[in-house]
């Protein structure tokens, strides 16, 4: 039978169109218009799930967003979604859902058994149990991990695609109500540009599943045609399944619209979500209001449920969910749900907690055959897999005391409604505060921080007549105190049979002083946290309210406790007698509900996640077989294996090509920066340490620059090309550091200092060639004379290279002589190949940045960054000779002075051979005085640098070890992470051509 | 997430923006003359207010200049945006 618990008539379903749809294995049919849960309903599935802890059966609580219990693992393979709730899902052909948290199956699920082991898992139960020893943790979280959870999570990448949208607008409306729907046309009429974003597939909200009147007429008409003129509006931008996610400063919205998670197939030209990024000049917040659940024993079977779920499923989906129901209710308001079932055909019983009852309720209650048991409680509910029973007492408010005989009903479906709690999520998120309203028993908003206005029942106020014209007024407001004209006021009369108009806070099961074991009173129903956990809490001493939350875990669920947090704090003032307000309550956080990470990255995936920077020259490395190294952003040629090499054999071969012939290596990385106008030589006797202003025009000078504190913080080789004009080179990872430093004292210190900066990193490309044989390559194509007298070391020449303008530098980074060819960038791979060509007979070898390192190491160059770490001055790396004692003033100077920079205990930088002439040292190795079996053991430095030099046939190493210099020639030793411990001598920080003849030839 | 007024390209999102910290902190004119105690405080001690705060911010998305910017720490609110250069605002007691 199919549908059994569908009513004859009634309902937005479309019967019409049925579809099929499958949920833990098996076929059921729905209509179109059902939500998953009212299908599953339809159908006669009430158990949904298990919870998170104890395993408890558990079925569908709500019929919206707020929904803790009924969350199921949707959709198949790559496209498959933990976590979403059945009460959200809308219906499409195909769909297939199933349970989470059991196995083997929803019906059988051997977790349950922890219900029964309840009373070793109080709240703080993983904290308490597997705190030791701590060096346990991991291996512990690796099976609670599994244990607990929730759906699982897809393990292939997803396919689909996730688009974002930044979006400009005069107001933002959040909630689609009734109060949305009339601030959005008070705004919409006067003119200004409206985006009016909510949840649901329909607009309406709470009216379009209760009835009631405008102008003594019915009121759905009215609804359509207010949503018919909106529509209209060319102004006004209506966005339905879009949840507002994040309420940042100066309203920033962020809302994920859902854009085809509801089609039947999967569009190749539509995102399934798009995520919009909102600045709006004002918002306002319409967000509405959930119900709340009454606290007492075994409240989560399934079968129970908010009263205005029952509502929204009889009346919109058609949907009976029981046909012998017990209203549970402290308010007037959930009554009307009480008539709609009984209209229905289903057998009625209201336990009402209050003594008194309005006669016209009362009244109408005896005409419907509805049996009401005042100032009761229902204490106690019966039913494996769904509530089949329930037990009630009378309740003695004075004494808070039960009292009398317990009586059972029998029952198929439990209705329960503890009053309404504004959804305060997105105001609390917007900074706003909170006030305890006394007569309805909850947090209001109280006082606003951004540009907003929040009104209906989100502001606290649930009476139709006031919501209708107040709505209205303040989407015309908004739009005034935005310049927009005034359109004029409307006078509408709505009226609902019976409004919400105050209830209490039923903290804990009514006329009980104390939790009774075995039986489970739940306040947080996704997180399984019970009245007795909030108990326990306090007497441990988790009192405050943040502290009780993440003791307990209340309200930190994928539901974020929008159906518990009331409850827990009620309990909370109930047990320490203070009033609510005292107690105070927890922050609110972005997102408002679970989103996923997919559209939150956007497009901003796979090759669009980080630019990629590329040289000029770079395709050739491709075609050339080159491994990649990521330097920053940029893609670096690591080193070009020939055949079948593996990183040692091509790193020694490239090495030694470099010192016995020729080398090329692609340098356009490196940070390059045109300095120019009169002070620009003062400017650099700042930034450097070193003297600048006597650089002759065609000389190329090293500069180290330091930071206020002292510390490297970058290097490189600045050249002088004409009287007013410099090229600075910075390392490839520090170029953008090192030009915002530069721009931080022209623009904040010295405004009078006439220099421009430029990056211009991209125009040039560089092809820096090494070895001895470099000149004899070059010489034969350029114009330039290379000859050592007119060409010498550390001198600038520009002219031609194969045709091409070029600069060369007659730099060296590898100790060899070396020619850095600058050319601008569009003839890069022209030159290289040229060269590639021409140097055919000098066997020219491209080389990586593997090498490069290898081969600086040899010669003791620092790399900053990698042999310092933000924490070395000069001294410390032996380089005093590159600080200026003249100089009256440079960024740093001062702070080499301060007592900690001048501590002769400082680690400093020296070289190291291990004794064995075999072990290539780990980078980042300590220095001990003394091995020991295990740590603690006195550390003296550690190894910045570590390479096997080709060159010299045996390990050489860089590090910074305490009073190193001074340490020269002594014995050290390295333990490895492999308990074996290396010897090793301390030596100079060069190993090979002390003199530096090579690169001087 | 703010929208800052750039004293130079107008009103701009704070993604293109990057804060420095304490504004009005002058470098000293002679360093080498002064204290380890009075280096000291230039570098490392900063105001941390509750309540008006002024700090050096850069368009590093847009023009690249730095500025200024008055800002309250309790709201978040800037109360003002001005140049390099431009004397420090007066703190209304309001």
């Amino acid at each position: 039978m199919s549908n059994q618990n569908r009513t004859i008539y009634g309902g937005k379903v479309n019967r019409e169109k049925p579809i099929n749809f499958v949920f833990n294995g098996k076929s059921y049919i729905g209509y179109q218009g059902d939500t998953l849960a009212s299908a599953l309903l339809a159908n006669d599935v009430h158990l949904i799930g298990r919870s998170f802890k104890y395993h408890r059966a558990r079925g569908i609580l709500t019929a919206g967003s707020e929904e803790p219990n009924a969350i199921v693992q949707l959709g198949l393979g790559a496209r498959t979604e933990p976590n979403i709730r059945a009460t959200e899902i809308e219906l499409y052909e195909g769909l297939e859902a199933s349970s989470q948290n059991c196995w083997p199956s929803v019906n059988f699920d051997i977790g349950a058994m922890n219900n029964f082991l309840s009373r070793i898992f109080p709240a703080g139960f993983y904290y308490k149990t597997f705190k030791w020893p701590p060096s346990m943790w991991l291996f512990y979280e690796h099976f609670i991990r599994k244990a607990a959870g929730l759906g699982q999570s897809p393990t292939a990448k997803n396919p689909d695609r996730y688009e974002q949208k930044f979006y400009y607008t005069d107001i933002t409306i959040v909630g689609g109500g009734i109060s949305g729907l009339l601030a959005a046309l008070g705004a919409g009429r006067s003119g200004c540009k409206v985006l009016l974003i909510d949840e649901n597939p329909e607009l309406g909200g709470y009216l379009l599943d209760y009835n009631f009147s405008i102008n003594e007429k019915d009121g759905k008409k009215w609804l359509k045609k207010i949503i018919e003129e909106l529509n209209g509006l060319a102004n006004v931008t209506i966005l339905k399944r879009t949840t507002a996610m994040g309420y940042y400063d100066y309203n920033y919205l962020t809302a994920l619209e859902k854009v085809t998670n509801h089609h039947v197939e999967f569009s190749s030209t539509l995102p399934r979500e798009r995520y919009w990024r909102i600045r709006s000049k004002k918002v306002i917040l319409a967000q509405g209001a959930f119900e709340r659940p009454l606290v007492f024993a075994d409240n989560d079977r399934p079968g129970i449920m908010m009263a205005s779920a029952g509502q929204k499923y009889l009346s919109r989906y058609g949907v009976l969910p029981g046909k012998s129901v017990v209203l549970f209710t402290n308010n007037d308001h959930a009554y009307l749900t009480a008539f709609e079932f009984v209209e229905k055909g289903a057998k009625v019983t209201v336990v009402d907690t209050r003594d008194l009852l309005n006669a016209r309720i009362s009244e109408k209650c005896k005409s419907l055959n509805i049996t009401v048991y005042k100032s009761y409680s229902v204490i106690k509910t019966y039913g494996d897999k769904k509530v089949n029973r329930i037990e009630i007492q009378q309740v003695d408010k004075n004494q808070n005391q039960l009292t009398g005989e317990v009586e059972n009903i029998h029952t198929d479906c439990v209705l329960m409604s503890g009053g309404w709690n504004p959804a305060v999520q997105l105001f609390s998120q917007s900074r706003g505060k909170l006030k305890y309203d006394l007569k309805i028993n909850t947090f209001v908003p109280d006082k606003i921080i951004e540009n907003q206005k929040i009104i209906g029942s989100n502001n606290g106020q649930f009476n139709l007549q006031e919501n209708l014209n107040e709505s209205f007024e303040a989407g015309i407001a908004a739009a005034n105190e935005l310049n927009f004209n005034s359109v004029e006021k409307v006078n509408w009369t709505g009226k609902e049979e019976i409004e919400f108009t105050h209830s209490d806070v039923e903290p804990y099961m009514l006329g009980k002083k104390k939790v009774t074991k075995g039986s489970k009173h739940f306040i947080d129903f996704q997180n399984d946290v019970t009245a007795a956990d909030i108990f326990l809490a306090q007497r441990e001493g988790y009192i405050s309210v943040e502290h009780t939350k993440r003791y307990t875990t209340t309200g930190m669920g994928t539901d974020q406790g929008k159906t518990s947090n009331v409850n827990a704090l009620a309990l909370m003032s109930h047990i320490h007698n203070k009033p609510v307000d005292e107690i105070g309550h927890t922050t609110f956080r972005p997102p408002y509900a679970p989103q996923t990470i997919g559209a939150i990255a956007g497009r901003s995936v796979d090759k669009l996640f980080d630019p990629e920077r590329k040289t000029s020259m770079h395709e050739w490395h491709v075609e050339n077989k080159a491994v990649f190294e990521d330097v920053g952003q940029w893609k670096r040629p690591y080193y070009f294996p020939q055949n079948k090499e593996d990183i040692h054999q091509a790193v020694k071969r490239e090495c030694l090509a470099v010192r016995n012939s020729l080398g090329i290596l692609d340098a356009s990385t490196l940070g390059k920066i045109d300095l120019q106008g009169p002070d620009a030589a003062k400017f650099l006797n700042m930034i450097y340490t070193n003297a600048w202003s006597k650089l002759e025009i065609g000389s190329c000078r090293y500069g180290l620059m330091c930071n206020e504190h002292g510390m490297i913080f970058d290097d490189g080789v600045t050249s002088r090309l004409g009287e007013n004009h410099y090229h600075m080179t910075t390392t490839t990872g520090g170029a953008a550091r090192v030009m915002s430093w530069l721009e931080e004292f022209l623009q904040t210190e010295w405004l009078d200092m006439k220099v421009f900066c430029t990056s211009v990193t991209e125009q040039w490309a560089v092809l820096s060639i090494s070895g001895p044989n470099s000149r004899e390559f070059l010489k034969d194509l350029t114009n330039i004379d290379l000859s050592k007298e007119n060409f010498p070391f550390m001198k600038f020449k520009e002219g031609e290279v194969c045709g091409v303008k070029a600069r060369i530098f007659r730099i060296s980074f590898t100790g060899e002589l070396s020619y850095e060819v600058n050319v601008p960038a569009r003839y890069g791979r022209y030159v290289w190949e040229k060269f590639m060509e021409y140097g055919k007979k000098y066997n020219i070898t491209p080389y990586g940045t593997e090498t490069m390192h290898v081969l600086r190491a040899e010669k003791g160059f620092i790399i900053v960054g990698q042999d310092t770490d933000g924490s070395v001055t000069p001294s410390d790396m032996n380089m005093d000779w590159i600080v200026s004692k003249k100089k009256e003033d440079f960024l740093g100077k001062r702070s080499f002075t301060r007592p900690d920079t001048v501590r002769p205990d400082r680690k400093k930088f020296v070289g190291l051979l291990v004794n064995n002439k075999k072990t290539i040292l780990p980078e980042g190795s300590h220095i001990v005085e003394k091995a020991l079996k295990q740590p603690p053991m006195k550390m003296l430095g550690h190894v910045t640098s570590s390479y096997y030099s080709p060159t010299l046939g045996y390990p050489i190493a860089l590090a910074m070890l305490k009073d190193g210099v001074s340490k020269m020639g002594e014995q050290v030793v390295v333990p490895l992470m492999n308990g074996k411990i290396i010897e090793a001598t301390v030596t100079d920080t060069i190993f090979y051509d002390k003199e530096g003849k090579r690169n001087n030839e | 997430m703010f929208i800052i007024n750039c004293p130079y390209c107008g009103e701009r999102d704070q993604t293109e923006f990057t804060c420095h910290g304490e504004a009005h902190i002058a470098r000293p004119d002679n360093p080498s003359e002064i204290s380890d105690e009075e280096w000291g405080r230039y570098l490392f001690f900063r105001e941390n207010p509750k309540g008006t705060h002024f700090e050096r911010w850069t368009h590093d998305h847009g023009c690249r200049r730095w500025f200024n910017v008055m800002r309250d720490t309790v709201t978040d609110q800037i109360i003002k945006t001005y140049k390099m250069g431009e004397a420090k605002p007066e703190i209304s007691n309001e």
